[in-house]
């Protein structure tokens, strides 16, 4: 391995962490215009690199590179290190972290103008960047789980941004409690591994899985269960919590109160795609567990149609794509839960592009109105704002999946990727996805229509003063909105079927539903125009029609509706009650045990018994002694004599 | 009958335990508490005279006048502190003596 790459490698995650920390710790020193230059540079540095090593994996074919760069501690034969695998999964995750990151970065300038905190914002995106490249280019568990608490980390610490807000401090709670759930079952996951397979190494556990399949373990006493199983479905709680998925879904929505650029960088395109990633990353894993995909598979159907139900209703601009993320992150869980890994990677990465644009284009909405962010005070917004009204369309057409765009070869690849799987669930999983693209056509031109056609509905002065944002807003959306329509056309065929992942994803032989597709796929054109006789695509037509017809057609209709179906309208308004049911069962759960354990655990027990009880005990001993200490000199000389006495009687009696 | 050693190592036990019962059983008069314990050390003197006597060494009767001499000065002393005593209590009574009680 030469030493050059070497450096390259180490310099892609660390350029962005200098930049973080200089920004973080002398922002005051380097200003505001110096904090945001040396955050960009560095992240952009960072994107040159990444593709510079996307273009030596990629296109001149390099072998995957598989190196330690460190090892912190040895301990029983359990290595801890830090290392570098490079595969072709890996770069693609690189160049998306960074190529979003930087638009980002660049978006954040307008964004957050006037905020006074604009440094340590810098500073905590670029360490986000950081955090996330140690996670995807990691080679060992370890370093695995030290990105994955440390994108947490930043996301909690920006999702609390506006540290004086308290939606925000209560959502920054949330997000951060809702994760250690799924972080528990991710560490369990991790620990049974490096119970069974003695090794925190990727390259070593899955070169030694495929012996494990018959083992089990022992986790309660007298109860086994299959070893990889619960590994996986351990391993997999844990993306249930980062990749925001039911019933562990409940912090992303809450996330939104955060800046929109982070909505858009960490909470729609980068982090809680870490999950997905994960998974796939583990494929050999997971491959070996058929249970275990089915659960992957039905959690992801679930959170695919379900979430996307909610976005119908809600009507702050943000939650709507909150909501949209969810389905579409349960539309790649659903891919990965089918065995087609590759299609959960394409998903993501579209996702990527057009989720950062269609966030990036409701934050250039919101500062137009002076941070507004309800839709029922916008419409009309096309005039005052082309290029996000366009680039808004661009994202929307490929989240619905309107042929040609990016969103469409992803879904739709997933879509019959679930048709073809038959591992239990998948029936279900199937009609879940395909309602699931109903639904998300629909909210989808929802949004669109009321936010950029109708009536104005916002106020006079509102009105007057928005104005398209400055050209570090729009141009992140323009260079956001080229992916978010052509990636997918030029993309799909090299990267699903033309062997790209080679051995970075391995997918059991029986299993290969993405094999079955390529078998009949013939081009990404003609996959555009076949896709006119498939159901999936008259369902988008149908959501389309839906949509245009409530919402902008006869928007009087949208009231009809919405009294027609009050009992499912006030189900979808409430979430399905997931946050009152956590509310009432662990926040005021864990309150109560909190306060029983305060009440007779730390003030009966502790303070009362053991601390003011051994010195009420001494007190009340010396109570008792205190009698014989008369103060008269003869008690004293009297003891002394007896005790004489019986030392003298004593000593005779053993002698 | 003749006197022997143990008549007298008896008579001191005697005067040692009369002292010793004066010490305790005087609850009136810090003088007689003095007095008492000047009679502790003439019995423990009739020991050495009597050990001196019969053993036929003359040391016994040395360590005698060395004790007799520090009684002496002992009494002069706690005369002195009694007379200091009684005039910041006004009472030389042992019950009021009591200062040692927490």
């Amino acid at each position: 391995m030469n030493t050059d790459l070497h450096i390259i490698l180490l310099a892609i995650p660390l350029l962005p962490l200098f930049g973080a920390v200089l920004a973080g710790l002398f922002g005051r020193q380097i200003g505001r215009a110096g904090a945001h230059w040396i955050t960009i540079l560095a992240v952009a540095g960072s994107l040159l690199l990444s593709l510079y090593v996307f273009k030596l994996i990629v296109f001149d074919a390099m072998p995957a590179i598989n190196t330690s760069i460190y090892t912190w501690a040895v301990t029983g034969g359990l290595k801890f290190e830090i290392g570098f695998l490079i595969d072709s999964l890996t770069v693609v995750m690189m160049t998306v972290v960074t190529f979003v990151s930087l638009m980002v970065h660049i978006y954040t300038i307008g964004y957050m103008h006037d905020d006074p905190g604009y440094q340590r914002f810098f500073s905590y995106i670029a360490l986000f960047t950081f955090a996330m490249l140690m996670l995807v280019m990691s080679n060992n568990f370890l370093q695995l789980f030290f990105g994955w608490e440390a994108v947490g980390l930043v996301s909690y610490l920006l999702i609390g941004f506006w540290f004086k807000k308290e939606s925000a401090i209560f959502a920054n709670l949330k997000a951060f409690l809702v994760n250690r759930v799924g972080d528990f079952g991710f560490l369990l996951g991790i620990a049974a591994i490096v119970v069974s397979f003695g090794s925190l190494d990727y390259a070593e556990v899955f070169a030694v899985a495929p012996t494990a399949v018959d083992q089990t373990i022992s986790v309660f006493p007298g109860v086994e269960w299959a070893l990889l199983t619960f590994v996986c479905i351990c391993l997999f709680i844990g993306a249930m919590g980062k990749s925001a998925q039911a019933p562990l879904h409940v912090w992303l929505p809450d996330s939104m109160e955060g800046p929109t650029p982070i909505s858009a960088l960490i909470h729609a395109a980068t982090m809680v795609t870490a999950g997905i990633f994960m998974v796939a990353r583990m494929s050999p894993l997971f491959e070996l567990s058929e249970v275990a995909l089915s659960f992957v598979l039905v959690i992801g159907a679930i959170t695919a149609l379900f979430m996307g139900l909610i976005g119908l209703v809600q009507n702050d601009i943000k939650r709507v794509i909150a909501y949209s993320t969810l389905s579409q992150l349960g539309y790649m869980t659903v891919a990965l839960g089918a065995s087609a890994y590759s299609a959960a990677i394409f998903h993501l990465m579209t996702h990527a592009f057009f989720k950062a644009l269609l966030f990036l284009g409701a934050g250039s909405v919101i500062i137009a109105l002076h941070h507004r962010q309800d839709m029922r005070e916008m419409g009309g917004l096309r005039r005052v704002l082309p290029i996000t009204f366009v680039t808004a369309w661009l994202g929307s057409l490929a989240l619905m999946g309107v042929p040609l765009f990016s969103g469409f070869y992803s879904k739709d690849i997933i879509i019959e990727a679930v048709h073809l799987a038959n591992r239990p669930g998948a029936g279900f999983a199937y009609w879940c996805v395909l309602l699931g693209v109903v639904v998300t056509a629909m909210y989808s031109l929802r949004l669109l229509f009321l936010t950029f056609h109708g009536e104005p509905r916002m106020e006079q002065s509102v009105r007057e003063h928005a104005h398209e944002p400055g050209w570090v807003v729009t141009v992140p959306l323009i260079l956001l909105a080229i992916p978010s329509v052509f990636i997918g056309y030029f993309s799909i065929e090299p990267m699903l079927f033309g062997g790209f992942f080679g051995d970075a994803i391995h997918v059991a032989a029986g299993n290969d539903v993405l094999a079955e597709i390529g078998s009949h796929f013939h081009g990404p054109l003609a996959m555009a125009v076949h896709a006119l006789v498939t159901p999936v695509f008259w369902l988008v037509v149908l959501g389309s029609a839906l949509a245009v017809a409530i919402w902008f057609w006869k928007p009087q209709l949208a009231v009809w509706c919405r009294q027609r179906f009050s009992p499912l309208v006030h189900v979808l308004d409430r979430k399905y009650w997931f946050d009152e049911i956590y509310q009432a069962m662990f926040a005021r759960g864990s309150a109560r045990l909190g306060n029983g354990l305060w009440r007779y655990g730390d003030i009966a027990v502790i303070d009362n018994l053991m601390v003011n009880g051994s010195a009420t005990l001494v007190g009340w001993c010396a109570g008792l002694l205190r009698y014989l200490q008369s103060g008269y000199l003869y008690h004293y000389a009297f003891a002394m004599i007896v005790g004489l006495i019986m030392i003298i009687f004593t000593y005779i009696i053993l002698a | 009958m003749s006197l022997t050693l143990a008549h007298f190592l008896a008579l001191g036990g005697i005067l040692f335990s009369l002292s010793v019962a004066g010490i305790f059983l005087n609850r009136k008069n810090i003088i007689i508490l003095l007095m008492a314990i000047e009679l502790m050390l003439l019995a423990v003197n009739m020991n050495f005279v009597a050990f001196s006597r019969f053993h036929g060494h003359l040391e016994g009767q040395v360590f005698v006048f060395f004790i007799l001499t520090v009684a002496a000065a002992e009494a002069a002393i706690g005369l002195a502190i009694l007379m200091v005593l009684f005039r910041n209590r006004n009472s030389i009574n042992v019950e009021d003596m009591d200062e040692l009680k927490g």
